[in-house]
């Protein structure tokens, strides 16, 4: 057994941007391990994108073409992965830790009695072995995690965990197979991807976000965080879980489930940092964080930090405003 | 439409972990354990499929003896009876994947129910794979992300989120299980009348052979996590805090 597969990932739109990412990471582990990478695309006129796809480092691309695969199903992403691994019988196999990857894979590596090793941050090699590490409980700790069956083993990656590769001068060879999947076996029977009505608020184009998560405890409680964003001229937006409990509508989300947002400020309120929130605005500019867990791992990433409680930060911050605006 | 739901308890969210100092996992004196949030939505969601469509709904959950109060608390909510799958030491962590599915399939071969619904993912160690694993061990078919349910006739219709704020329908034939994502509904609270009601409910035992059901994952450290960028903590009172912030926002940052 030997070889890496990485396993791509398109939509209707063409690439998923984490798809070059856990690229990086196939090739990364490809000079740690000394094994060679093929990256494989499953689809259905696939080829030019896998020809793509062998631009960016790998030692082969391979395109894994049936009609089955033109539209996702697990089942039929199962089968056809499933056979391609016990024949080419790889080393690892890395995926990017995609919606569309958390529902097929841990079924794919069940297949073959494995778990997958799902969300990782990254890998360290010590004594010869790739340690991979990944987040616990909502971020607040990191594990080092060693897998200890043989071969073929899985790993997922987390978006940003490495940083898509440039394409290099050299196109490696472009396979095409067709796949091993029965359509009548596949049991999930999928309908056309839809959006909701058009989204109200775009807060991927706000200058200044103020977010509010958990900690604002109380829908009476949006209020104070209101008068915050309008001090600062900010949008407000919010964690998800402020959007389950129906405090704000869905549009004003920002995480992996809501909008990606890059403002010039961000100043999470109450907000711990879970993964899910964290990867929608990481990019922000300058990141403030108020929270009354120090342990908070919002704090891992902000570039201020408040240990505090919010309801007596933000009428001090409300008020220090108005006090320089006027 | 008979339904099991599978609940896992994982240490409270608000509270700090810490490395135990074997760093083979959390420090547990002094934790307190709830519902896992994702878990409680699936409950949510089949609780009110059994109000609209009938049935009965059977909570289950693998680990120590401490996990019957999440039993308990999804009794009171309305669930009709329970069985606590008997786990202790790393089986039932829930850190493999594999270990934890094999776990709640000895609960599922045992009931037959026609759907089985849980989390997309757990609070604590967040692999958000049980569910898949566990229709993969049980053959059923499966699907993830769910944010509604539609019962059909022998099937069920699930609305599947996306990434980007799509969302897709699948129909799948039942038996099948579904992890539900967060917000699938408004969480009801346990009426006192009904914290009574649990008091009388039957908590089932159940003990599984595990027998080599390992994914092969294990946890060789746990750390505090790495910061990324160097964060300036702000002291003081919450006035000296916020006039320091909006001067280093002004002054050092000039974002305002």
């Amino acid at each position: 057994m030997s070889g890496i597969l990485a396993i791509l990932e398109r939509g209707p739109g063409g690439w998923h941007r984490m798809s070059f990412e856990a690229l990086a990471g196939a090739l990364e582990l490809g000079r740690a391990t000394g094994e060679p990478v093929t990256a494989c695309v499953p689809g259905f006129g696939v080829e030019a994108a896998a020809a793509e796809a062998a631009a960016f480092g790998p030692a082969a691309a391979l395109a894994l073409e049936h009609e089955a695969l033109s539209a996702y199903a697990a089942d039929a992403w199962i089968e056809a992965l499933g056979a391609l691994i016990g024949a080419m019988a790889p080393s690892w196999v890395v995926l990017p830790h995609t919606y569309q990857t958390r529902d097929f894979a841990p079924a794919l590596a069940a297949r073959f009695g494995r778990a997958l090793m799902a969300d990782c941050t990254g890998f360290v090699v010590e004594g010869g072995r790739p340690v991979f590490e990944r987040q616990l409980f909502q971020g607040k700790l990191t594990g080092r995690f060693l897998f200890e069956t043989p071969k073929p083993n899985f790993v997922s990656f987390q978006a940003g965990a490495f940083r898509a590769p440039q394409a290099a001068g050299q196109r490696a060879p472009v396979a095409v197979q067709r796949a091993d999947v029965d359509p009548a076996r596949v049991r999930q029977k999928p309908e056309a991807p839809f959006r909701e009505a058009a989204q109200a608020v775009d807060l991927s184009s706000a200058e200044r976000i103020v977010a509010v998560g958990r900690g604002i405890g109380d829908e009476g409680n949006l209020e104070l965080a209101r008068e915050l964003a309008a001090a600062l001229g900010a949008e407000l937006a919010a964690s998800r879980p402020i959007c389950d409990n129906g405090w704000l509508p869905m549009d004003r989300q920002v995480g992996s489930s809501g909008q990606t947002v890059a403002p010039k400020l961000y100043v999470a309120l109450g907000i711990s940092g879970a993964i899910q929130h964290v990867v929608g605005m990481k990019g922000s500019g300058c990141i403030v964080a108020v929270n009354r867990d120090p342990q908070a791992p919002i704090f891992e990433i902000a570039d201020y930090g408040i240990v505090g409680d919010l309801f007596e930060v933000a009428p001090a911050l409300i008020e220090e405003l108005k006090k320089s605006a006027g | 439409m008979k339904i099991l739901v599978a609940v896992k308890q994982v240490p409270a969210r608000d509270l700090p972990v810490e490395p135990a100092p074997s760093g083979l996992w959390i420090a547990e004196a002094g934790l307190s354990y709830e519902m896992n949030e994702p878990d409680a939505y699936a409950l949510e969601a089949a609780l009110r499929l059994k109000e609209s469509g009938g049935g009965e709904v059977v909570a289950v959950s693998a680990g120590p003896e401490r996990v019957q109060s999440v039993l308990r608390e999804a009794l009171a909510k309305g669930a009709d009876r329970a069985i606590h799958v008997a786990a202790e030491g790393e089986a039932a962590l829930g850190l493999d994947p594999v270990a934890a599915a094999a776990l709640l399939e000895a609960a599922v071969r045992e009931e037959q129910p026609d759907l089985v619904l849980t989390g997309l993912q757990s609070d604590d160690t967040g692999t958000g794979q049980t569910g898949v694993v566990l229709a993969a061990r049980l053959g059923w078919p499966h699907a993830t992300l769910v944010v509604a349910i539609e019962p059909g006739q022998g099937a069920v219709r699930a609305r599947r989120e996306l990434e980007g704020g799509w969302f897709q329908h699948v129909t799948l034939p039942l038996p099948a299980v579904l992890t539900v994502q967060s917000g699938i509904a408004r969480l009801r609270y346990a009426t006192l009348m009904g914290i009574k009601r649990a008091k009388t409910k039957e908590i089932r035992r159940l003990e599984v052979e595990l027998e080599g059901s390992r994914g092969g994952l294990r946890l060789a450290g746990l750390a505090q996590p790495r910061r990324v960028r160097q964060t300036q903590f702000l002291e003081g009172s919450a006035a000296e805090q916020a006039s320091k912030l909006v001067e280093k926002l002004r002054f050092e940052a000039r974002v305002l």
